[in-house]
């Protein structure tokens, strides 16, 4: 693998080798092992190609405003320009020929993220050619990458902007492994690579999963892990190698010499010791993902979510001791036994807690709806006394997964200076009633659902029925 | 203790009789495709209903229900589901859907695996869903089986029609259950219907290949005296479909699924058969849904076809309460310049009469005109919106217990932290 990053650093050295061969002797690795440069790995082999499309100073006036982290104006004002956000308020000074679009009786709001999303990985149609989710080739696989597998035609990433009004979303490996390799965060823009849609600075996730799933698909083959001790053995037993991988690593990096072997799984792992990769945790019982809150601790690493985390109701003041967020749906149960006790009141429940609440997908068509699995969340709390305002909630679909998926200096809320990753709604978007009417990527205007040619069409829905069809 | 003693109670207490009961000041809507009204009363009797609409006189000795201006509807409808016949899908032994291993298919009645006990059951209940059409699914033949068609009320007696309709995989599934080709199941699907026709004239053939079971279900979907309920997506094999119904006059055609169907709505709508349609459903998940998209129903609908919501493929073992939001999308898409979205009484009627008509029984239930089945529901707000529940709901004129499995939880932990004793002891 010959890194970009580590090709550049290579052509800069060999320009100042030319301009000093004259004066100096040519240094190799061997003549100073602790002052040479140490030949440590990209952490960004796959660099983001994506770049914004231009869009114009727009200003948004008498409109309901969310910006994400709580707070709601009332016939308020949005402008956005050069790809982000300038200034909400009651009223903003907005430039001369912006463009103003009268927001009376809809709803601005930041674009919806989707923390747990396999869009591009388990796309559609649902073929086998196309299911590229899940590596079941072994339970520990932290070395697969999901970018890899993301295909950028997938017609579903369409359907989360235009009819979900999501504007990033991070698309993780499938639950069948126990380390199921790193996710990669998109923008929800279209492009021909997935390297064109890659979030700009947005660390990896590690998809890991507890419970069913590992013990089902590998037990099932008379390997490990067939239960749900053996999961948190195999779990442990790796960790243990990360560690002992990192020390090589550490010892390298402190005392030169010739460099470790690589490996990529362990590089993941270290990744993640280290904090700069995510744990993105699948696990739905209140007693694993108390075992998991415990081996993280036991391994010095920190779990940024749990996923589906249907128990997580039962377990509420654990989390948020230990600061971490869960990723729900708002009424998905019983398709499993670990489903069992799911309860439509689970967000609302864990959020009254005190800890962190999103609202994810896991689904192609969930991810369409988004803000509808808020609003019947939301509801059912407040029938049983804890009364969420819209605006609060509001942050299961912003702020919170922005900070779960360590990109919240850069979008989920409409703070000045932020991405102007903007959702103009045409009514409440706690209603069933509401569908997005604009929504702008980076201050671009992605979607209009007023102007057919502002719709995207992948490439595998050009030329077949439907295509550029209202979906 | 007393609320404690007052639980079990009801728990043991048989099923109330159907008692007379008015609704008053009611916003009602009557499931048939109107507009809701105002100040609206709805009258039980006997089980049925007796009455509804404004101006309706309350009988004498009726217990008075003041709605208080709240919505109140007729129960929903479940177009296509699993209701009661699976609790834990993952979970085999309790998953009665299908039958891979039986020497039977067409036969099978899915009937006497219905428990009225299914954690499913009530929890839609609970939601303001009170029938449901259950069909079996499809497992190494085309035919599925016998469907059902049952009420979600609390007592042992669920069943509102066995032997309801028969369930046949046409396209992709249909291909893959009769050895892989469309053609093939076309085939499989034309001898079978001649061998009951052989058998119904005391004929079998050495060659016969359907167990006389098998024959002896299809007899009445031949003679037309049972449903077929048909899956069936792609647009070129719902026009192979329809052309089924030319072929065997008597059949008693329903498209299910139908995703593409809205490409031929004018030949839906010409052979009158009647479809029950995923809502949704606008991702070309597979290809014979390429031309997906969530106006099928409103295109289908303006084309004059009689279309209801199901469920298919989709959560239709524990999911029923969603057909609500469902219902309420298609409104949304009314706003949408190029879709076909629906008006709210129209939407309504998708979840509540339309289905009811898809399968032949709208005499029965799924609206609130007299002589239909007593199921009704009282709301506290708009039954589309995704705020709003139910908060009464009667089945056969009979007040229906709400609390689920899932209230029990929930209040156990309304805080997390352990009391005075484990939460073991909390309930």
């Amino acid at each position: 693998m010959f890194s970009k990053k580590f090709a550049i650093a290579l052509l800069a050295g060999l320009a100042t080798a030319a301009c000093t061969t004259a004066e100096s002797k040519p240094r190799t690795a061997s003549s100073s092992s602790s002052t040479a440069p140490r030949q440590m790995p990209s952490k960004d082999p796959f660099p983001s190609t994506y770049r914004a499309y231009p869009g114009v100073p727009t200003l948004v006036t008498n409109v309901t405003i969310y910006d994400g982290e709580g707070a709601r104006i009332d016939k308020g004002q949005i402008l956005f320009a050069d790809g982000k956000v300038v200034a909400i308020g009651q009223s903003v000074d907005a430039p001369q020929g912006a463009t103003v679009i009268d927001g009376s009786g809809k709803w601005v709001t930041p674009g919806i993220i989707d923390i747990h999303s396999h869009l591009g990985d388990y796309p559609s149609p649902a073929v086998q050619a196309h299911s590229d989710g899940n590596e079941v080739t072994s339970p520990v696989t932290p070395q697969v990458w999901a970018e890899h597998s993301v295909w950028p035609q997938d017609p579903g990433f369409s359907r989360a902007l235009t009819n979900g009004g999501v504007t990033t979303l991070q698309i993780l490996p499938g639950s069948a492994n126990l380390f199921g390799g790193r996710s990669v965060v998109l923008k929800n823009v279209y492009a021909r690579t997935m390297q064109g849609m890659k979030f700009p600075g947005a660390p990896y996730g590690l998809k890991m999963a507890c419970g069913e799933n590992p013990k089902r698909v590998y037990g099932g083959r008379n390997q490990a892990p067939g239960t749900r001790m053996g999961n948190m053995a195999v779990d442990r037993q790796t960790w243990a190698k990360a560690q002992e991988y990192r020390r090589k690593w550490d010892k390298y990096e402190k005392d030169g010499g010739d460099p470790p072997a690589r490996d990529l799984a362990m590089e993941t792992l270290v990744g993640v010791l280290k904090g700069d990769i995510l744990i993105q945790n699948h696990c739905y019982r209140a007693d694993e993902m108390a075992n998991v809150i415990d081996m993280a601790k036991e391994f010095g690493y920190k779990v940024s979510a749990f996923h589906h985390a249907v128990e997580a109701y039962k377990i509420a003041d654990v989390l948020k001791a230990n600061e971490i967020c869960s990723a729900l749906w708002a009424d998905w149960w019983g398709f499993k036994m670990e489903s069992y006790d799911a309860i439509t009141e689970n967000l609302p429940l864990v959020h009254n807690a005190g800890a962190c609440t999103i609202v994810h997908s896991d689904d192609a068509n969930g991810i369409q709806r988004l803000n509808q699995e808020a609003a019947k969340a939301l509801a059912d709390g407040r029938r049983i006394g804890i009364d969420i305002p819209d605006e609060i909630a509001w942050t299961w679909l912003a702020i919170n997964p922005a900070r779960a998926m360590g990109i919240a200096d850069k979008t989920g809320s409409l703070k000045p200076g932020k991405m102007a990753d903007v959702v103009l709604w045409n009514g409440n978007p706690l209603s069933v009633y509401t569908r997005p009417e604009k929504v702008w990527i980076d201050g671009a205007l992605m979607y209009d659902a007023l102007d057919p040619k502002r719709r995207p069409v992948s490439d595998f829905e050009l030329g077949q029925p439907g295509e550029g069809d209202v979906k | 203790m007393k609320a404690l003693l007052l639980a079990a109670a009801a728990l043991i207490a048989a099923p109330a009789a159907a008692e007379t009961v008015a609704i008053t000041n009611a916003r009602l809507a009557i499931g048939d495709g109107s507009a809701p009204i105002d100040g609206g009363t709805v009258v039980m009797r006997d089980g049925r209903i007796a009455a509804a609409g404004s101006g309706v006189a309350v009988p004498a000795g009726a217990r008075i229900v003041d709605a208080q201006g709240k919505w109140v509807s007729p129960g929903l409808v479940a177009g296509f589901s699993r209701l009661g016949i699976i609790e834990v899908d993952g979970v085999s032994q309790t998953n009665d859907a299908s039958a891979g291993r039986s020497p039977f298919n067409a036969a099978l009645d899915v009937a006497p695996a219905v428990n009225p006990r299914t954690s499913a059951i009530t929890l839609n209940r609970a939601e303001g869903i009170t029938r449901a059409v259950v069909a079996p699914e499809s497992a190494g033949s085309i035919f599925a089986g016998q469907g059902a068609v049952i009420d979600l009320g609390a007592d042992m007696d669920a069943v509102t029609k066995a032997r309801a309709f028969q369930f046949v995989e046409f396209g992709e599934s249909g291909a893959a259950q009769s050895g892989g080709s469309r053609a093939a199941a076309i085939a499989t699907f034309r001898n079978a219907l001649a061998e009951a026709r052989d058998y119904a004239a005391g004929r079998r053939h050495e060659d016969a290949l359907l167990p006389r079971a098998d024959a002896a279900a299809l007899v009445p979907v031949v003679n037309g005296q049972m449903p077929l309920l048909a899956h069936v997506e792609r647009g070129s094999d719902i026009l192979q479909a329809l052309a089924l119904k030319r072929e065997f006059t008597s059949l008693k055609l329903v498209l299910v699924g139908a995703t593409e169907a809205w490409t031929v709505a004018d030949q839906v709508k010409a052979s009158g058969v009647p479809v029950i349609a995923s809502a949704l459903a606008d991702l070309p998940a597979s290809f014979e849904m390429l031309a997906a998209t969530q106006s099928n129903i409103g295109r289908l609908k303006n084309a004059g076809v009689t279309v209801g919501i199901g469920m298919i493929n989709d959560d239709e073992a524990r999911q029923a309460r969603l057909i609500k939001q469902y219902a309420g999308n298609l409104v949304a898409l009314g706003k949408i310049p190029g879709a076909a979205g629906l008006d709210w009484g129209a939407a309504f009627a998708t979840i509540s009469s339309k289905p009811a008509e898809a399968i032949g029984m709208g005499g029965e239930f799924g609206s609130l005109k007299a002589g239909r089945r007593a199921d009704v529901v009282i709301w506290d707000g708009d039954p589309l919106e995704l705020a709003t529940s139910a908060v009464a709901v009667w089945i056969d004129g009979v007040e229906q217990p709400l609390r689920t499995r899932q209230d029990k939880l929930r209040d156990r932990y309304r805080t997390a932290g352990e009391g005075a004793l484990p939460k073991a002891y909390e309930r």
